[in-house]
């Protein structure tokens, strides 16, 4: 049963280091030799040649897929080789997997395209070309053994890893032609199969990284370890954007291991030591000094008022607008307003941010778990000051990435650290307060919803007022001046059309954003700007049928004729709750539907609320993306969603005081355990012609079916996350 | 210095007294399987046996473990990875990005061990680790099909 999967473990290979004057080379048996050996053309543990790209098959018919993008628990590793695997008809129980490195794909002129693992793109945005991969490769395969036959290659089949000829039922086996493929000029062009003959895809196939889960092999970045290795701990500024003024190295020099305590860029001080343990110590019995920053005075308070400002500010950029908001407004029989609020959030990755990089004056490697490795490599060239030949990054497991691990922050410093220290690897690990500190915080937004109802009761006029930080203004201000300074993001599920479009037709609607940005960092946080765009649409939409004196899912049915997809998630996840008819005693339901990442998802939660004590007893979720290419691990990335967005709404909050975050482990920051876990059914409802996400879409409807399910149960609207202290008595 | 019994394996290892026990299985006896992730046993991702019982390794300092007493890892929880919590993670795919499974199986292995046949209630309190992929359903399957899976093994035998 426990059958080795991953290609990848057990390779030699050598790293090429030169310490000043003198060449050194170390010989290392690491757990990621396979890519090194790989990116270096000396596929040592084979001698078959690549097939193409994507594909290197064993003599003994073992298949090798390339995984350019990260598998950091959302199950796109798995699901990627389905859909080589597919085209290529290979057995499914031969294929392993391996990394390529982003510093490869440099070289071979990005023939694994984008390394970037965020937004749900995983299989969305590469299925079309991994497909072609795969299809190549087999057509190659045939190629190859109908020449050796001498026969046409029109008269051969691939299926199961085998060729056969039909004519003369001639057959061999994958392994055998692989490398006569391997020479043969790619077809031009290919057919993909049409998804009613798929048989890997769309079929709840095992993951393929599981085993190494269950006994510790499984090597994650944190758990790196090279010879002659010495680890480093890390502070940085608590301000944000704050400097080092100075430090006093002497007090902790002598103590147990520590070989240094150096500056790291303008902004942190790190110990180096032989073990990390040793350098955390002495870093946390150094004194440091931290410059005085205009950013000392900002609290959650000073940002709430700059906020709520923008709530009623006349500048405002606009992301979605038909009909006319204002004069609807006027006109309407009656308006009804609410404001709500989303705080800022951590990441909280299990596994706390860390790199390991061994740098010379004629080269840097570095080690990382890491969502993007053509960002990781960037940040590497640029902080080792050598030429791009000269480095290259091996992705290493990723102990959760959640949009995290997209930026190279940790790789920049790591690179720094090992600078200082020719020849010599130097593993990098923040602890877990470091990793709260200086997270890249879910931004922080506010809304004011406006409503206007007709003669009828019917929603006539919407105003959607957005206020707060902007992404995009921090992490990537290039974006924002292609647009006139607008952040089109902040406008997720909100936005007139596309993978975020809005499920409601309102006859007028002004969706519009005050951008408010402050000194903490924001970043992309798993659901991103979907988590409180959903919150404020699915719950003022609640209210608002309340106070038409409406059905929940009845008032939503109405908007949502000229949305039918999303219609169906929601009327799914309704009937599955049993939505309409008699209740459990004491329970209550609250739905919530979205569009986001490109797929339609809705939720119905089952709460009760006992003298103010919530239990989530159960959450029906419906899922369209479209392709299901994998049904069980969307149904795991479904039920896991839940646990991210219910954790954000029970408990999500990092709050700021003196210009810094004020949470800095999880006891003041918990999330979700199993006592509080709910029962989620869940029901994946591929409707096809479409590539939808999974990893993300369904977080967006599990605060707000919540939250209109306590409404329910109490009559109690939360317009402000988290609950943790606001009563439902 | 230390004398340490872990996986059964009698190790001496040269760790000022106060280190905690996480960083020397890590560190000083160099099985990474078992995980840093708070320091502070809020999560539980440290968690090993030590005479059976689930320790969170991150806070307990390595002074305090004898040479007598018997420290298993999730290298040293089975031979061949098939202790029936493994076996049941298996069968269900039960890790997402797999971090904190080392110590989630090494809780419910010993949850197993204090009541062989666990209800939902017993779960909730005995299991109160932190998972941020959110794999809590299917951890609650596997420690119910780990029952299945013993019993099943236990018939046979």
């Amino acid at each position: 049963m426990l059958k080795e999967k991953m290609r990848i473990n057990r390779r030699q290979f050598v790293i090429g280091a030169a310490s000043t004057g003198a060449g050194l080379s170390i010989g290392l048996a690491v757990p990621l030799g396979g890519q090194q050996a790989f990116a270096d053309g000396r596929n040592e543990s084979s001698s078959t040649p690549e097939v193409n790209a994507w594909v290197v098959i064993d003599p003994d018919d073992t298949v090798t897929i390339r995984i350019a993008r990260s598998e950091m628990g959302q199950g796109t590793l798995t699901g990627l080789a389905q859909l080589v695997a597919e085209e290529l008809e290979c057995d499914w129980d031969k294929v392993q997997w391996e990394y390529p490195t982003p510093g490869e794909n440099l070289r071979r002129g990005r023939v694994w395209q984008s390394f970037s693992t965020g937004g749900s793109r995983g299989v969305r945005g590469s299925h079309q070309y991994v497909r072609e991969g795969g299809a190549m490769a087999r057509e190659m395969l045939i190629e190859a053994a109908a020449k050796k036959w001498g026969v046409a290659a029109g008269d051969c089949a691939a299926a199961d890893s085998k060729i056969t000829h039909k004519p003369s039922g001639k057959m061999t086996t994958f392994g055998k032609v692989a490398s006569a493929a391997a020479a043969l000029v790619p077809p031009s062009e290919v057919t993909l199969k049409d998804p009613k003959d798929w048989k890997v895809v769309g079929k709840p196939k095992k993951r393929l990284d599981t085993l190494e889960k269950l006994t510790g092999k499984q090597v994650y970045g944190a758990d790196i370890t090279l010879p002659g290795m010495l680890s480093a701990s890390i502070k940085a500024s608590p301000v944000h954007g704050g400097k080092l003024e100075s430090f006093d190295a002497t007090k902790v020099s002598s103590m147990p291991g520590v070989k240094s305590v150096i500056r790291v860029g303008d902004d942190a001080v790190a110990v180096v030591a032989k073990t990390w343990w040793q350098a955390n110590k002495a870093l946390n019995a150094l004194p440091i000094k931290w410059e005085k920053s205009e950013n000392d005075t900002v609290s959650s308070a000073s940002i709430d008022k700059f906020l709520q400002e923008g709530l009623s500010s006349e500048n405002a950029f606009v992301g979605n607008e038909s009909g006319d908001v204002k004069a609807g407004l006027k006109k309407a029989s009656r308006t009804y307003t609410a404001d709500y609020s989303y705080p800022y959030q951590n990441h909280a990755t299990m596994e706390p941010m860390n790199a390991t990089a061994v740098w010379s004056k004629e080269r840097c490697e570095v080690w990382c778990p890491t969502q993007n490795g053509e960002a990781a490599l960037a940040a590497t060239i640029s902080a080792s000051e050598l030429a791009p030949e000269q480095c290259d990054v091996h992705k290493v497991s990723l102990g959760g990435g959640f949009g995290r691990r997209g930026a190279a922050d940790f790789v920049t410093q790591a690179v720094l650290i090992a600078k200082t220290i020719p020849g010599t690897p130097v593993k990098l690990l923040w602890t877990r307060e470091e990793d709260m500190l200086h997270g890249m915080f879910h931004p922080v937004t506010k809304a004011r919803m406006t409503a206007g109802f007709d003669d009828d009761g019917n929603l006539d006029a919407l105003h959607v007022r957005i206020s707060g930080q902007s992404i995009l203004a921090t992490l990537m201000p290039q974006a924002l001046e292609n647009n006139d300074g607008m952040d089109p993001v902040v406008f997720q599920a909100m936005a007139p059309k596309g993978d975020h479009a809005i499920s409601y037709t309102v006859p007028n609607l002004l969706v519009d954003h005050a951008m408010r940005n402050t000194h903490i960092t924001p970043g992309f946080w798993r659901g991103v700007n979907v988590n409180q765009n959903a919150i404020y649409m699915e719950c003022f939409l609640d209210e608002v049928a309340h106070e038409a004196g409406q059905d929940a899912l009845a008032f939503r049915q109405k908007a949502m004729t000229n949305h039918p997809l999303a219609l169906a998630v929601l009327n799914k996840a309704a009937s599955m709750a049993g939505w309409g008819k008699p209740a459990v005693e004491g329970r209550h339901l609250g739905l919530a539907v979205c569009k986001a990442f490109g797929s339609y998802v809705a939720a119905c939660a089952e709460v009760s609320v006992d003298d103010g004590e919530l239990t989530i007893h159960r959450i029906f979720a419906a899922t369209d993306p479209g392709y299901a290419v994998n049904p069980q691990q969307i149904e795991a990335q479904v039920s896991g969603s839940f646990v991210y967005g219910l954790s954000a709404l029970l408990y999500g909050e990092c709050t700021v005081k003196d210009g810094q975050i004020e949470q800095q482990n999880f006891h003041e920051y918990p999330s979700l355990k199993m006592a509080k876990m709910p029962h989620v059914e869940t029901s994946v409802m591929p409707s096809g012609g479409f590539w939808g996400g999974v990893g993300e879409p369904t977080i967006a409807v599990a605060a707000p079916a919540v939250l209109n399910a306590i409404f329910a149960a109490t009559g109690k609207r939360i317009r402000h996350l988290p609950i943790k202290d606001q009563s439902l008595a | 210095m230390a004398k340490l019994n872990v996986n059964g394996k009698v190790i001496e290892v040269e760790v000022e007294d106060d280190t905690p026990l996480l960083w020397v299985i890590r560190e000083q006896i160099g099985l990474t399987g078992t995980k840093y992730a708070c320091g502070i046993a809020q999560c539980g991702s440290c968690t090993v046996h030590i005479d059976g019982q689930a320790v969170r390794s991150c806070v307990y300092p390595v002074g305090g473990v004898t040479a007598g007493q018997k420290i298993t890892t999730i290298e040293g929880l089975s031979q061949k990875g098939d202790h029936p919590v493994q076996q049941a993670w298996a069968e269900l795919d039960t890790p997402q990005c797999g971090y904190c499974q080392p110590g989630m199986i090494m809780a419910s292995a010993a949850l197993l061990d204090k009541k062989p046949n666990p209800s939902d209630e017993d779960i909730n309190t005995e299991i109160t680790n932190i998972c941020r992929c959110g794999t809590f359903q299917r951890v609650r399957e596997g420690i119910h099909l780990a029952v299945e899976i013993k019993h099943k093994s236990t018939a046979k035998a």
